[in-house]
Order: C-alpha cells, then structure tokens, then sequence
C-alpha cells in the first residue's frame, strides 16, 4: 500500500529513477547502434585509404602484370561479373520457385524438411560448398571453369533467395488471394498475376542482398574457377575473380602487389555497396 | 416450407421491396440464442413464398453442413435465393453467415480442413459433386469482401484483371469499353475517369470497395456475394453501395451479409436470419 501512494506505479520505481534509467538505456542502445556504422566506417575508411593510392584508369582495365611492371585488374572485374551473371542465371530462378513453393504450398512435412535443408545449407561454410561444386563439375570435366564457380555461387545463393522469397510472398496478404480466386483465376495465375507482383519488391531486395553477399565470396572459387591471367569468359575455363585476386595478391610477398590488394578491395567494396545502394533505391514500392 | 425447420431458427422475412416485416417463429418454446453455445453454428431459413412470384429460384440449398476440422460450423442450412433480387443475410456475430456465404462459391476450398455436406445448387447443378470446375463457377458467382482488397495495381488494371485473365474480351478497344462499363456500375467511373493508370491503393477507403464492386461486376458474374460490403464505410460511402445494388439486382443475383438491420431493411428484398442451433 504504501509503495503504490509514493511512486505512480506500483513496480517502476519513482519518476525520477524511471527517467533515469531510460536515459541510460537509450544512450546504450544509440551507442550499439552506433557501433554498428562506426565498424563499417572505419572499414571502408582504411581500406579506402589503403587502397586508393593505386587506383588510376589502367589499373581497372589492365591484366595483371609481374611484378615492377604495374598491372591491373580488369579481368578480376569481368570475371566477377561473369560469375555472378552465372550464378545469378542458375540461382535465382531456382530460389525464387523454390519460395513460392514453400509459401504457397509449403505448410507440409515436405516444406518443413526443405524449410529446414534449405536454413541449415545457409550455414554451411562457403569452402564446402566449393569442395561440393569441384567434386560434381571440376573433377568429372578435368578443368577448373567459370562454370564451376557460378555454380558454387549460386548454391550459396539459393537458400538465401528462397527462405527471402518465402517471406515475401506470405507477407502478401490473403485477402488479395481471395480477390483473385473470386474473379475466376486459377491458382498458377493468382500466383504469377497478383502474388509475386506484390512480393516483387522484396524479392529482389533479397535476391540482390543474395548478389552481395556471395560478389565477396573467395573460397568456394578457388578451387572451381581458379584464376586466370587475362581476359575470358569462356564458361568451361578458369576465370579470374577480384576476391581471388586479392587473396593472391595479399599472400605474396611484394609490397606493389600487397598495395594492388587493397586498391581491389575497395573495388570490391564499392561494388558491393553500389549493388546494395542500387536495390533500395529501384525497389522502392512504386504502388 | 422446404424440409424440416432447424432448431432455434426463426423467420424474418420482407413481404415487399424496401419493406421489412419481422415475423417470430409462430409456435416455439426454443429461445431463439443460445449464444452460450460452443462454436457458431447457424441454421437460416426464409419464407419462399414472400418472393415475388415471376422470378425463379437461383440458388438452393438443402442440408447443408459444414465443417472447420472437426467443429461444425453450418447445421442443415436450407434455404432458396430467387433470381435477380437481394437477399440479405443477418444474424450475430461469428453464428456462420460468411462461411454460408462462402460456401456459394466454394471459396472455403482455400482453407485446409474444412468439409461441406449436403447440396448447394445453382440453376440446378450441385456445386459440390466431384469434378465441378471451381475455378468456372467462381467467375459465375462473384465476391466482394468485407476489407477492400484492391490489387497493387493501378485502376484500370484491378477491373480488367479478370477480363484478362478469363479471356473474355478481344482487343483493347473492348477491354477499355468493359472497365468503362463496370466503373460506370460501380458508381465509381466519374471520380477515377481521370486517373485510371494510377495506383488502386491511392482510393479512399470508399472508392476502393467500390473499385472491388467494379472488378467483380466487370466479369459479369449471374450470382454477386457480398460480405459486409459497407462495414467500414462511412454512411455517404454506404448509401453509394446501396443505392447501387438497387441498379445491379436487375441483372445480377444479389446475396448480402450484413450485421445492420436498417441496411438490411432497405436494400434487401429478403431477409434471412441466422440463429444459434444449440
């Protein structure tokens, strides 16, 4: 009785404490939210300053060179685009059907057991995945290839877009389902017609977080696409990739090399950031 | 009066248009609520003989009971819906009326575990024998919900939606006359004439469930289900929808679930009055 007259709630405490008690929390919730930006600012900061000493137009477009002789990473930069074109073409396509299954006629044993494959594949390390796409494509073909690696991309990629992709589209509500079901549609139509047009934003939000994500993959490549000294993009061949570059580049002992390392990371990064810029602002919603 | 009455329901029905007569079960000792029950359960029934006399029967069903797993939802519901007139439906919260409804079009097919017994047939064809095409008989009978649900599309795009996707019109010039037509039904054509490639979400409230009518009609369905239509409409909003089924029953079937009783009143030509059974 006597706490409930003193303070204006029985268990918060005086006013004065609560007010305290939320300044310090607040301020340690801003603070760790703060941390989070300040983590990525100095990374691109350092890697920024690191790296752009190195940066000039022929090191973007130049093949790699011996030591002493410049060079550039014009090929790394293709290759990257050729991988991640594969693994897109092979990955998406496939994650994309794969959530529309799981959202749409997933609430079974079946959906449970891909539910649950497809969010324990997301947690496999990236090196298996690789050692996997070498023992199906690598070993058989007797060739390292751009194949090989895209397919190893896309691997990664593929539970990321279907778990993303089942998100969205049961974010749709079902009412609009109805709507369309009541018109007369048949059901592949209500999903091609009404459902992935309201998911589409968010799916390819999560299809091209998916892209990010496995554009700073190494490991999976280095045993599937390899590298590859100039320009190429025949698919059966070794196929240079910046990640891969940067990893060569940073294990060697030469300091002009260890300086083209980071100049290549911050491409890297720049690329990744732009594809990350480029999503939220294409799929903003538009209705 | 068809088949056995069903426990604790009684009869409202309107002898004429825009009349509204209430008439008590004539001999009964069964409360009329028993809302103390467990789960809905409805049981409806109208006096045939108050339809006027030259329209047919559109829709009649007998026995019909109905199921969420294991919980009855609808006990032997008979009742007949004459052509070309309203029937309103009305009756407590969660006593069944919309899941009746939605067994007209078998839209309850979309959830998982629930079962209909019993004969729901229009023009004489039973709905539920095996191998009815559903998809077909729900272009035939129509739906507007209760929540507006407009497509993320743009306006002209939710009316034509159905006319595309049941290839009913050919060429543009037809498309644009139907979505015209079905607007201009819906009341709604002179307020988004201008603005018809704009977003459906960008309505107010009013005019999309009026843009939800448009798209429905706009198939020409012989049967029109409307689930509280005006439920969260103001009243300028609710007087348009009304005053627009008086326009649509000279051409469509019109079946309304409505928990005002002066709405009720005023649009239906028949009332029907779900109850609690036990």
């Amino acid at each position: 009785m006597r706490a409930m007259n003193e303070s204006e709630s029985p268990r918060g405490g005086s006013r004065k404490s609560r007010q305290f008690v939320s300044t310090v929390m607040t301020t340690i919730t801003a603070l760790c939210a703060l941390f989070a930006v300040f983590v990525l600012v100095i990374i691109i900061g350092y890697i920024a300053m690191q790296g752009v000493s190195s940066l000039s137009l022929q090191f973007l477009t130049d093949i790699p060179k011996p030591v002493g002789e410049g060079g550039g990473i014009g090929n790394a930069i293709l290759g990257t685009f050729v991988l991640l074109g594969l693994a897109s073409a092979l990955g998406m396509p496939a994650g994309i059907a794969a959530g529309v299954y799981l959202a749409e006629f997933g609430d079974n044993w079946f959906g449970r057991i891909v539910r649950f494959v497809a969010d324990t594949l997301t947690g496999v390390p990236s090196i298996v995945v690789g050692v996997f796409a070498y023992t199906l494509i690598v070993l058989p073909m007797k060739q390292f290839s751009a194949f090989a690696g895209g397919l190893a991309l896309a691997i990664i990629m593929f539970p990321i877009v279907a778990r993303t992709t089942e998100e969205m589209i049961r974010l749709v509500p079902n009412s609009l389902r109805e709507g369309a079901l009541a018109l007369g549609a048949p059901q592949w139509r209500v999903i091609t017609g009404v459902v992935l047009p309201a998911a589409a934003s968010g799916i390819a939000t999560g299809a091209m977080l998916a892209v990010a994500r496995v554009t700073g993959e190494t490991a999976p490549l280095l045993f599937t696409a390899l590298n590859y000294k100039f320009f190429s993009y025949h698919l059966d061949q070794p196929i240079a990739s910046l990640t891969v570059q940067i990893y060569n580049y940073a294990i060697s002992p030469y300091d002009e090399w260890h300086a083209q390392a980071w100049a290549a990371t911050l491409v890297l990064m720049v690329i990744i950031l732009t594809i990350n810029i480029a999503v939220r602002t294409l799929t903003r919603k538009k209705f | 009066m068809p088949g056995a009455r069903p426990n604790g329901a009684f009869d409202l029905s309107s002898a004429t248009a825009h009349g509204f007569a209430m008439s008590m079960p004539t001999s009964t000792t069964a409360p009329a609520f028993h809302l103390g029950g467990k789960r809905s359960a409805a049981a409806a029934e109208t006096a045939a003989a108050n339809a006027a006399p030259e329209t047919s029967i559109k829709i009649s069903v007998r026995e019909l009971n109905f199921f969420y797993g294991r919980s009855q939802a609808l006990h032997n519901i008979m009742i007949d819906v004459p052509e070309r007139r309203v029937m309103a439906f009305i009756g407590p919260s969660g006593c069944g009326k919309s899941t009746f409804l939605r067994t007209l079009n078998r839209m309850n097919d979309t959830i998982a575990g629930t079962r209909a017994e019993g004969q729901v047939e229009i023009d004489g064809r039973d709905i539920y024998t095996p191998g009815t095409d559903v998809v077909e008989l729900r272009r035939k009978v129509g739906m507007v919900f209760q929540k507006s649900n407009p497509f993320p599309k743009s306006i002209f795009d939710n009316v034509a939606y159905g006319l595309r996707i049941n290839r009913m019109v050919s060429g543009k010039d037809e498309l644009h006359n139907r979505v015209q037509e079905a607007l201009e039904n819906a009341a709604l054509w002179s307020e988004v004439k201008d603005r018809l490639k704009s977003s459906a979400l960008g309505l107010s409230g009013g005019q999309q469930q009026r843009l939800c009518i448009a798209r429905a009609l706009a198939v020409r369905p012989e049967v029109l289900l409307m689930d509280e239509p005006a439920s969260a409409l103001d009243p300028i909003a609710t007087q348009k929808i009304e005053e627009l089924m008086f326009e649509l029953k000279k051409q469509f079937t019109i079946v309304i679930v409505t928990h005002n009783m002066q709405q009720a009143a005023r649009v239906s030509d028949q009332t029907a009055f779900f109850g609690w059974a036990n």
